[in-house]
């Protein structure tokens, strides 16, 4: 049976029809996760989508963290559940303290939307396991602020600790280390600002994003059957 | 008693400030070729129900760092006026 990926629905979330589609192309079956709830159902991994939870008021992310749903999502993770944030779920990851760091407003303020290109720096996720270090993906990026930033001592930690996942070949954004995505300790949470959904289709220029999601599939399948 | 608690949020120094920067150099446009170093930040204002200032202080601080600045990046700055 295919594993089950909730996709996780804030007020003001708008990629997560284009997840489900995405991971069901990629062997799963999605599942819509409304955020008022305090349960995650039967579900084999998490992914917060992109979009504009709780409008962005404040700072995107931070008010998302404080929806019932995202209890359950840290439980879930505590347990070696995969977890992936993609753009503004990649914020709300950091703004709940699942993830290091903050994502701030672009260098020179500048809104991007376009293909990126990305290297893979670091296997050790479950979203990078099916692609080698040194990989190159065009993944589509589509945001505001994804400037990542963190101080000296959690970036060398990130990077002694392999968990910078993916960079920036042309660093748009103005990310410390070019950081596109980053991992927890255990590789199973990810967060990443460009969207690999859109980059599921040759329709849609590129199908890089589905060698993510299959590893994220394949994560899914391994926590079901443990 | 009833407190107005007024909180800034800047970001920490040292973190780079896009928005800023942006305002900075459009002010030799406008004359103001004197001004420089400008920081933007958001200001909160809002009312506390608290038994004295010492309460109200810590539940507006408590609010300040859990909510209105995320402190990985700012830094906020509270006043306290009886009302």
């Amino acid at each position: 049976m295919a594993p089950r990926i909730g996709v996780v629905v804030f007020p003001g979330t708008n990629c997560e029809h284009d997840v489900v589609q995405a991971v069901e192309t990629a062997g799963g079956s999605g599942t819509l996760l409304w955020h008022g709830d305090a349960q995650l159902g039967a579900v084999d991994a998490v992914v917060l989508p992109g979009g504009f939870a709780h409008g962005d008021y404040l700072r995107p992310g931070a008010l998302a963290r404080f929806s019932p749903v995202m209890d359950a999502v840290a439980t879930f993770a505590r347990a070696g559940g995969p977890v992936v944030g993609i753009c503004n779920g990649f914020q709300v990851l950091t703004e709940a303290g699942l993830l290091p760091g903050a994502l701030q407003k672009n260098g020179r303020l500048r809104f991007l939307c376009e293909p990126a290109r990305l290297v893979v720096t670091s296997t050790s996720s479950v979203l990078t396991s099916g692609s080698a270090v040194g990989d190159e993906l065009v993944i589509p990026i589509n945001h505001f602020s994804g400037n990542y930033t963190c101080d000296d001592a959690t970036l060398r930690r990130l990077q002694a600790e392999d968990r910078v996942v993916l960079r920036y070949a042309d660093n748009p954004n103005g990310s410390v280390d070019a950081v596109a995505g980053i991992a927890n300790e255990a590789g199973n949470v990810v967060g990443l600002m460009p969207h690999p959904e859109r980059a599921s289709h040759a329709l849609l220029g590129s199908t890089d994003g589905l060698v993510l999601l299959r590893a994220l599939v394949g994560a899914a399948t391994t926590y079901a059957a443990a | 008693m009833k407190f107005r608690a007024r909180v800034e949020v800047q970001l920490r120094t040292g973190i780079a400030d896009p928005e800023g920067a942006t305002i900075e150099r459009a002010l030799p446009a406008l004359g103001f070729g004197s001004v420089a170093h400008v920081r933007a930040g958001r200001s909160f204002s809002f009312e506390v129900d608290a038994p004295d200032e010492g309460a109200a202080r810590t539940t507006a601080s408590e609010l300040a760092d859990r909510l209105l600045a995320n402190p990985v990046i700012e830094e906020s700055r509270l006043e306290l006026e009886a009302l």
